[in-house]
């Protein structure tokens, strides 16, 4: 018993589902409206974008990196998408949708290619590029925005039409995080994230090449905040030049809440889903609980760190552990 | 082996001892192409604007980034050593609300101007018993911080602003020395990196923010305290956030939770722009103040001649790029040099 206790506490997706779970119950208390099925359905609907971006960031941060240009990335593609939408209306928008994406892909393959080739560590060639894209997206836009008006309705029905009764932006959502549970679990290229970011040296002399995981990494993450960006700027109804600004710091935290070190090497993508729903209930349980919006930074900030310093006194604590067994 | 070192000791002398090879060393720091652009910067825009090379013009226009300069100061140390900082910007921000909440209850300008300093310390020791106590990456931890602290000064002061301050609390952001033209926060930026500079380069402390840098193993084990220098630079990156808070406030007189909003990014473009690499262990403080004036002017510059703001982020951002990329490749082009060197 005591055992199944003591593993529990050390499996970081228990833990965090530990906490969730405790969340639910605070905020059902206060009011017991939220845990109905169309709040639960809201809830998931309005972290799915979070849980694409962060599954694109989740690798990234995975080799050791950071990918701070997301929020750009997103403006930008979601920008092009709209524009291409409004210009030509009799576009099949499935067309669009493809076209948004690629052009994340594009971007994502200039900050792989800048860390790959370039030898720029990530942080500053995403650093630039994070103004950069932001730079062309006003450059693109000329300034103005594209409104629900000037939109078609088949595009903005992208994410917001239903399958089976769930809507569609959901089950992309968990299209994506399937891909990726797959990917980085049973595929080669998924491992070998592992293995660079884990120990670059020991990687090199088993043959991963490092800048090639360094452009995949980036190219995916680009690809999905493409994704991203056509289906924020199509259920919002809006493509403005400041979407998704400070969205990256939203992704980075997701991942470090569900447990990913940020030096690189370890963590799951159920880690991040876990922690990007974290993150979706708390800014939907604020109003319930009749606490001012204003409140969410700060409330944010303060569970992210006390979700880090709780991750790194475990990690403490099991190593103690383990050094103690080996001494017995 | 011995005959093997003189060798190389020798033709190293010989090297640069050459005129030649002395030029080519020279022209290809980093620090001098940032000087070639800020000429060319200054050329462009005085032929560009009549009212470029405008002496009030050229010192008013400092109000508008002495404050990121001063934060850009401390920010070398913490990247010198291969940590980061994204919360200083939220550090200026609750420092910031709280030199309104003080000066709302009546406080005087000495008080307000020693609780932001303290409010700056005090969020700097926070962040540096998190990152060498805990032994957390400081991006982690000030990722946190960064919201914590913006969010605490949203928290508590919704849509509202704090305009209220004393009249002699105006002049630390908007006077200038004496009856001249130079404002004060552009001298007070200018002893500040003078210490600074001081410190980087002819202390002790100096020296070992370079052996941390380069790496904290050796250092540490020729008996550097890592830890505690890691941790006075977080402090140092408080206060300087702080003395920036007092500048910033005193110079629009007024405090929103969103005030500085993405300074932190900018002053850490300041000090990468200037030279400093984020691995750690190089750059000086040289590089970072004429990046500092570089961007500075540049913004001026393309304001005169109606470029907006928007356009402006691009090109910082490809500097940023090409302030790694370009020294990266000068090096791998000397290295091939010398190898075809020794070759020949």
């Amino acid at each position: 018993m005591k055992k199944s206790i003591e593993k529990i506490l050390q499996n970081r997706e228990l833990n965090l589902v530990g906490l969730i779970i405790i969340l639910l119950i605070l905020v059902t208390i206060r009011s017991p409206r939220f845990l109905e099925l169309r709040n639960v359905e809201r809830i998931v609907n309005d972290t799915a974008i979070l849980i694409m971006v962060a599954a694109g960031q989740f690798l990234v941060i995975l080799t050791g990196g950071i990918d701070l240009s997301v929020g750009s990335t997103i403006a930008f593609s979601g920008m092009a998408a709209s524009m291409l939408n409004e210009a030509y209306p009799a576009m099949p928008v499935y067309l669009i949708l493809l076209i948004g994406v690629l052009v994340g892909t594009a971007l994502g393959a200039f900050n792989g290619s800048c860390v790959a080739f370039g030898k720029i560590p990530p942080i500053i060639t995403t650093l630039g590029t994070m103004s950069i894209f932001r730079g062309f997206t006003f450059v693109l836009s000329k300034g103005q925005w594209v409104t629900a008006h000037e939109m078609t309705s088949a595009y903005t029905m992208i994410p917001r039409g239903r399958l089976f009764g769930i809507p569609n932006l959901t089950t992309w959502a968990i299209f994506i995080f399937i891909i990726m549970y797959y990917f980085v679990k049973y595929t080669r290229h998924g491992r070998e994230i592992y293995a660079i970011g884990g120990n670059k040296t020991a990687a090199h002399f088993v043959g991963v090449s490092e800048k090639k995981v360094n452009f995949m990494v980036f190219t995916i993450s680009g690809a999905l905040c493409g994704l991203a960006g056509v289906m924020w700027t199509a259920r919002y109804a809006a493509a403005v030049n400041e979407t998704a600004t400070g969205f990256e710091l939203q992704t980075v935290a997701a991942c470090v809440l569900g447990g990913v070190s940020i030096a690189g090497g370890s963590g799951t993508i159920t880690g991040v889903l876990l922690g990007a729903l974290f993150l979706g209930i708390i800014n939907n349980a604020l109003p319930v609980v009749n606490l001012s919006p204003f409140y969410q930074m700060a409330i944010q900030g303060f569970i992210v760190l006390a979700a880090i310093v709780a991750n790194v006194l475990m990690e403490q604590r099991n190593e103690k552990k383990l050094l103690n067994r080996r001494r017995q | 082996m011995s005959d093997k070192l003189k060798h190389v000791s020798q033709s190293r002398l010989i090297n640069e001892t050459s005129f030649k090879e002395r030029l080519i060393e020279t022209v290809t720091k980093w620090e001098f192409i940032l000087i070639v652009l800020f000429a060319g910067v200054v050329i462009f825009f005085s032929n560009a604007s009549p009212y470029f090379l405008n002496y009030f013009n050229l010192m008013n226009t400092t109000f508008n980034f002495m404050e990121k300069a001063i934060m850009a100061l401390p920010m070398i140390f913490v990247i010198m050593c291969g940590d980061i900082d994204i919360s200083v910007a939220s550090i200026l921000a609750l420092s910031s609300f709280a030199m309104g909440h003080a000066s709302a209850a009546g406080a005087g300008t000495p008080e307000i101007i020693l609780i932001g300093l303290c409010v700056g310390m005090v969020c700097g020791i926070f962040n540096g018993l998190l990152i060498t106590g805990l032994k957390i990456p400081a991006i982690a931890v000030t990722l946190g911080s960064q919201s914590l602290f913006r969010g605490i000064s949203q928290a508590i002061l919704g849509d509202q602003a704090y305009t209220q301050y004393p009249e002699s609390f105006a002049y630390f952001g908007q006077g200038y020395v004496g009856d001249t033209l130079i404002p004060f926060e552009l001298v007070l930026f200018l002893i500040l990196a003078a210490v600074m500079g001081f410190i980087l380069h002819k202390t002790s402390y100096g020296r070992k923010l370079y052996a941390v840098g380069n790496s904290a193993t050796a250092a540490r084990f020729s008996g550097v305290p890592v830890a505690r220098i890691r941790f006075t630079n977080m402090v140092l990156n408080g206060l300087f956030a702080g003395i920036a808070a007092v500048l910033l406030t005193s110079r629009i007189g007024s405090t929103r939770p969103n005030i500085a909003n993405g300074w932190d990014m900018e002053a850490i473009t300041l000090v990468v722009l200037g030279g400093v690499s984020i691995s750690g262990g190089k750059g000086n403080i040289f590089g970072v103040i004429i990046a500092i004036f570089l961007l500075g002017y540049l913004k001026f510059g393309m304001g005169l001649l109606n470029i907006s703001a928007r356009s402006m982020i691009i090109i910082t951002g490809f500097l940023l790029i090409a302030a790694v990329l370009i020294p990266e490749m000068l090096g791998r082009f000397k290295a091939k040099r010398k190898l075809m060197k020794q070759q020949a």
